[in-house]
């Protein structure tokens, strides 16, 4: 088992390495450099512009600016700078002064580190997640017990509705309705302490989610459903409540744990969108921020939590279907 | 031997020659009568029927030109509500009101079907093409060229593909490679980018459980070169699964437009009324974005046809698996 995890651990590394290399490419391609694409400012003269390359290792050769990123480097002082390894993302080129990761994780005097951006940006994923498998979940199984009746037909129409139709789509849907038409909530929440305004957000986030994870447990637990086993289980007499907790829930839950990683992944992508839509203080909507001013280093740095993130996600159903069935443990 | 001779059939053999009469009906056409009694299959193929159409004929079914600047008439709702939220009465010639600048909404729309149609159709054809093409190879051939291809599309395919997308967009919006089309080809360059993993690893595994069957074996035997065989005999064969793929990603094609557009990082909306691309669903959404409490319908119609579209596609898909897949597992 051990072996297997470290196995997919190891996985990461030249996923990481082909992200952080193909975004570090795409940014050098880009034309225009980080010190002259503000639209507000003077051009920065060449010998300044000399200086500033010297100073943050934009002089050296690309392979060599790669490798400094990412593992670490001499600087032009010769004093060692260690790289993305060691949580280093480099200079935000915009934001001057601010260091990517102290933008993304930083937290504010005394406060808990779920004030920082990262925090905020992991309490929306974590509730929209909760939505999705508490609403999810056994909406699932109720459509499967009740198969062909209303319920089964209405959750059937949601839950198609929310896998096909985009999750932003959905969300502007949303806003519509109930703060344009209903005027039930406010476009623009006054302050995130209250937590009445995080219900819109996780859920517009979570809905797609909710309805791929309602289709899914709805079609397992109709397979469960069929098999001897269950039968069995009726046929001795125990309770229904026993036969679908103790019986069809274990097995059905199978091919749920597997999309479950693939949706976390989902719902880091879909945060961007949603936390720009909303406003809401997350790296999502540092990263789009950071895109609409090219501030390369940023979105270098940004892209790299963003792909630790999802591959993680991607890593832990593995881990967890291990865990589930023992069939695929001697792989 | 007896030389064979006009047979008059007798009465019990009538019926068999009759049968026999009639042309025999191929599996395809089988698959299409199965997709033409699943009716939301026909809904959907319907809905993308006309939505092509539309594309194709914006020029002529669009009310107004998308450009034509209205002044004075920015903010219009549609035709229908008496007086919005911010006092204007509809007006007949806006079915669908106005944007900010007085341009008709209902016309922007109907162009914008041109890039979404496009974008959903001309990467995937690539893609099936390019994907198709290394699976089957690969697949085939197997051995280390094989091995080294599958662990290049594990690597590729754990890329998260929005990151990539945004990335590529935003690094070479201003390169020469963003100008072309409207910055439509860097759009196709990347959703090919990383999408052409999932067909091939689609070909690939069914050219593995094809290649070890007797009727490949038997034109193995016969001296068939490998190219004939896997253009010939095993191509065919995977086609059902490949429509079914196609079917699904046009969609997801269509959704990353949209996104992308959203974002800022799409089409290049052009001020020339003679360029094919004017405008994108999209675009649409992004400037409707802001106007959501003035004018919700600017951000509602295209953001309404981008849920009818992809939910026809995904009615179509299912359709579709339905109507192939017994099929093709009852030929082997």
């Amino acid at each position: 088992m051990m072996r297997f995890v470290i196995r997919r651990l190891l996985w990461m590394i030249p996923v990481l390495l082909l992200v952080s290399l193909v975004t570090f490419l795409l940014m050098h391609a880009a034309p225009g450099g980080p010190w002259d694409r503000d639209p507000g400012r003077r051009q920065v003269d060449p010998s300044t512009q000399e200086m500033l390359n010297k100073k943050f290792g934009l002089d050296k050769p690309v392979w060599r600016q790669f490798i400094g990123y990412t593992l670490g480097d001499w600087d032009y002082q010769s004093k060692f700078v260690c790289g993305a390894i060691c949580g280093n993302l480099g200079p935000s080129y915009r934001q001057r002064g601010r260091t990517v990761q102290d933008i993304l994780f930083s937290i504010p005097e005394g406060k808990p580190f779920w004030d920082s951006r990262f925090g905020y940006s992991i309490r929306l994923g974590l509730l929209a997640f909760a939505f999705a498998i508490v609403v999810g979940i056994p909406a699932g199984i109720a459509a499967a017990l009740k198969q062909n009746t209303w319920i089964d037909y209405v959750s059937a129409l949601i839950a198609n509705i929310g896998v096909s139709v985009p999750g932003f789509v959905i969300g502007l849907y949303l806003i519509i309705i109930f703060a344009v038409w209903l005027k039930l909530v406010s476009v623009v929440p006054r302050s995130w302490s209250d937590l009445r305004v995080w219900i819109m957000p996780a859920l517009v986030l979570g809905f797609g989610t909710m309805a791929f994870t309602a289709r899914l447990t709805r079609s397992a637990m109709l397979e469960v459903m069929r098999q001897d086993y269950v039968r069995t289980a009726r046929s001795k007499g125990l309770a229904e409540y026993v036969v679908i907790v103790g019986h069809m829930l274990k097995n059905a839950m199978i091919p749920v744990v597997t999309i479950l990683g693939p949706a976390l992944a989902g719902l880091v992508t879909g945060s961007f969108i949603i936390e720009t839509m909303f406003g809401f203080p997350g790296i999502g909507r540092e990263y789009i921020m950071a895109i609409s001013n090219r501030d390369y280093s940023m979105i270098l740095g940004t892209t790299l939590v963003f792909a630790v993130l999802i591959t993680l996600a991607n890593l832990s159903v593995d881990v967890t279907y291990a865990f589930l069935d023992p069939r695929i443990r001697l792989d | 031997m007896a030389v064979a001779t006009r047979v008059q059939p007798n009465k019990a053999q009538l019926g068999d020659v009759m049968a026999l009469q009639k042309p025999a009906r191929s599996l395809w056409a089988d698959a299409w009568y199965r997709l033409l009694r699943n009716r939301f299959a026909v809904v959907g193929m319907a809905i993308i029927g006309l939505f092509a159409l539309v594309a194709a004929f914006a020029s002529l079914l669009a009310p107004e030109s998308p450009l034509k600047i209205h002044d004075g008439m920015g903010f219009l709702p549609p035709a229908w509500v008496k007086q919005s939220s911010t006092g204007k009465a509809g007006d007949a010639r806006f079915l669908l009101g106005t944007d900010t600048i007085g341009r008709d909404v209902l016309s922007r729309v109907l162009y914008g079907a041109r890039v979404s149609m496009l974008v959903g159709l001309t990467p995937v054809a690539i893609i099936v093409i390019l994907g198709a093409s290394i699976g089957l190879f690969s697949g085939y051939r197997g051995g280390r060229l094989d091995n080294l291809l599958m662990r290049l599309t594990d690597v590729v395919w754990a890329f998260p593909e929005m990151l990539l997308y945004i990335i590529l967009m935003v690094t070479l919006r201003d390169a020469w490679i963003g100008r072309l089309m409207n910055g439509l080809f860097l759009l196709f360059v990347a959703l090919a980018a990383v999408s052409w993993v999932g067909i091939a690893r689609l070909v690939r595994g069914s050219v593995l459980s094809l290649k070890e069957k007797e009727f490949i074996e038997a034109a193995r035997s016969i001296g068939i070169s490998d190219v004939r065989i896997m253009l010939r005999h095993i191509l065919p064969n995977t086609i059902g699964p490949i429509v079914v793929w196609v079917a699904f990603a046009v969609p997801r094609m269509i959704i990353a437009e949209a996104t992308l557009g959203y974002l800022g990082l799409g089409l290049r909306p052009a001020s020339d009324p003679r360029s094919f691309f004017i405008t994108s669903w999209g675009v649409l959404m992004l400037e409707g974005n802001t106007s959501i409490n003035a004018q919700p319908w600017i951000l509602l119609a295209p953001s309404l046809c981008v849920g009818v579209i992809v939910l026809a596609f995904t009615f179509l898909g299912d359709g579709l698996r339905d109507a192939l897949d017994p099929r093709m597992r009852g030929t082997q």
